[in-house]
């Protein structure tokens, strides 16, 4: 059962949101993936270990969209790795939190890496756990924690979660 | 420490085919696919005279505390017994040789094997034995068992700035010669106080455990496989620096001074791969490193034989424990650190610099990939070799870094201890 303050808009309005986020790694899009965040956003993939012993250490560790611009920047120009890309599965996304204004939520994902050569793995499984605002009527991450449960990370990761 | 059957068998050597003509500047690619070459390692490095890296002395800081590890691919245990001692031991059951602890780590009186509650002390003596005398005066050990013959296999433990270190032999000279006085100083250079732990990474190597440890050890690579730093002209291979290497041949540490780069021609026309001009950092607050060591070294990667890694990049700091996974896989686990004293300022710069290093570092996912790119590559080459001349054929320290010295001194010291 829903609970009373269910926001369907919302609800439908976040899930779009993350939609559009995974469609845009997916389709290696990856210039346009900054301009899902705020300016003086937070983006961490953490291990779920980390994350539950309270450790900070992450594998991508961002406090700015500028951060964010420099590892496009870096995967395109001057990180060296096999050709890659991914596909996202996400879960329905769950609202957690409601603020004047922001907005917590949580969805689990499941990144599958397709090497060039057709090879698939499950590389990645874990949950997004976001904070949301409005900017100029656009939903941006002002927070995106990556916490992931996988552990391992295979070979390595350039592309971002 | 060892039964004279266990000692015959760990010290057979491989079927000892003739070493190529180059000596360590000639390596043949079966080191890296014969898995009679992988077994041998198992016994004769691994459990042989030397040290692994195990944990850090602050993952078991408390009486009980436990922590599960390897030891090349033997699982191992480390314990702080109720004395305070660190004690380190093979992870399989005198009975069965099931798996004793299941867990990454914990804190307890007494060590229990699930499978028929055999009990082990915290420095690994069997304790007590389930129904040991029988029930109800049926069944029961055989008369002659006694518990006090029994325990699990020791290693001897040694620790040294916090860094905790096992080995099956008592063959293995104490840690600090075995590392060298020379490494052994640089390594207390960076570990010179208290340490806090700011996470753990798990990265998996498609490729032979060998592979990664040359790449670390490869001072010639760096600003040629990994572009980061050029791409946003922030570091030159010119800059000034040099390799130690330890008389053995297989611990070595090098360092950079970013402080005295320069534009270089030979540099430049080395480079195959076009770069553009326009390029920087965005958000140049990843790089705001301070000289915290107060000798201008910025970049310092230090190994010991055979899978013990320290790194100091800018002020991001972790210790690398390479852990080979059968012949062609390996697991490297990173544990990023940073000093009990550090303000919050300073935790927040290595955690930003912790982008820099790791399975998605700037400057080391290349090394997550290119031991692959080998073990794929090479799957035809058996008997023919790699070429390792940079800088000649011997392995003493260099004040350059663009030399392959401190590889050719891996093989000077993998040769040694597999007599090949």
């Amino acid at each position: 059962m829903s609970p009373p303050d269910f926001d369907a808009a919302l609800q439908l309005r976040i899930a779009d949101l993350q939609a559009r986020y995974a469609d845009c790694l997916d389709r290696e899009r990856y210039e346009a993936w900054p301009e899902f965040f705020t300016a003086d956003c937070v983006y961490r993939i953490v291990s779920a270990e980390n994350h539950e012993r309270g450790l900070p250490l992450a594998v991508i560790d961002c406090d700015s969209r500028a951060m964010l611009e420099d590892r496009v920047m870096a995967l395109r120009e001057a990180n060296i790795y096999e050709a890659q890309r991914y596909r996202h599965i996400l879960s329905t996304t769950l609202v957690t939190g409601r603020e004047a204004d922001a907005v917590s939520a949580e969805t689990a994902y499941l990144v599958m890496r397709i090497m060039r050569d057709g090879a698939t793995m499950p590389f990645s499984l874990g949950r997004y756990l976001d904070r949301v605002v409005e900017e100029a009527g656009e939903l941006r991450f002002a927070r995106k924690l990556v916490v992931f449960d996988s552990r391992r990370i295979d070979t390595l990761l350039a592309i971002p979660l | 420490m060892l039964d004279p059957a266990d000692a015959a068998q760990l010290s057979a050597r491989p079927n000892a085919r003739e070493w190529p003509e180059g000596g360590n500047a000639r390596i043949p690619y079966r080191v890296y696919m014969d898995p009679e070459i992988h077994a041998a390692e198992q016994r004769l490095i691994f459990q042989g005279p030397t040290w692994q890296y195990l944990c850090l002395a602050d993952e078991v800081p408390a009486p009980g505390d436990y922590k599960t590890t390897f030891a090349g691919e033997v699982p191992v245990i480390v314990t702080r017994s109720e004395d305070g001692e660190l004690n380190a031991f093979e992870n399989r059951c005198v009975h069965k040789g099931s798996l004793v602890c299941l867990r990454d780590s914990g804190n307890a009186k007494i060590l229990t094997c699930v499978y028929h509650n055999w009990n082990y002390g915290l420095k690994g003596e069997l304790r007590s034995v389930a129904f040991q005398r029988g029930v109800k005066g049926r069944g029961g050990m055989a008369e002659g068992f006694r518990v006090e013959d029994h325990r699990l296999r020791p290693m001897r433990v040694a620790e040294l700035a916090g860094l905790v270190f096992g080995t099956f032999s008592e063959a293995t000279p104490e840690l600090e010669s075995f590392m060298g006085p020379e490494i052994v100083a640089r390594l207390r250079r960076v570990l010179n106080r208290p340490l806090r732990i700011l996470g753990h990474h798990s990265q998996y190597l498609n490729n032979n455990w060998k592979l990664y440890v040359e790449n670390v050890k490869d001072t010639y690579h760096a600003g040629l496989l990994h572009l980061f730093f050029a791409t946003f002209k922030l570091n030159r291979l010119a800059s000034e620096g040099g390799v130690v290497i330890s008389e053995s041949g297989g611990n070595h540490a090098s360092y950079s001074r970013r402080r005295t780069i320069h534009a270089n021609a030979e540099y430049d026309q080395a480079r195959l791969r076009a770069s553009r001009n326009d390029i920087r950092l965005a958000d140049p607050s990843l790089l705001d490193s301070t000289d915290e060591f107060g000798d201008g070294i910025n970049v310092q990667i230090l190994t010991v034989f055979p899978g013990f890694v320290l790194q100091q990049v800018e002020n991001s700091i972790a210790v690398r424990q390479v852990l080979p996974k059968g012949l062609a896989e390996t697991e490297l686990n990173w544990t990023v650190l940073g000093f009990a004293d550090d303000d919050e300022a300073m935790t927040r710069r290595r955690l930003k610099q912790a982008n820099l290093i790791g399975p998605a570092g700037y400057i080391s996912m290349e090394d997550g990939a290119v031991g692959n790119f080998i073990q794929r590559a090479a799957v035809g080459a058996g008997d023919r070799t790699t070429i390792i001349e940079m800088g000649g054929y011997g392995h003493a320290s260099d004040e350059t870094r663009t030399t392959e010295a401190s590889v050719r001194g891996f093989w000077q010291a993998w040769r040694g201890f597999m007599g090949l």
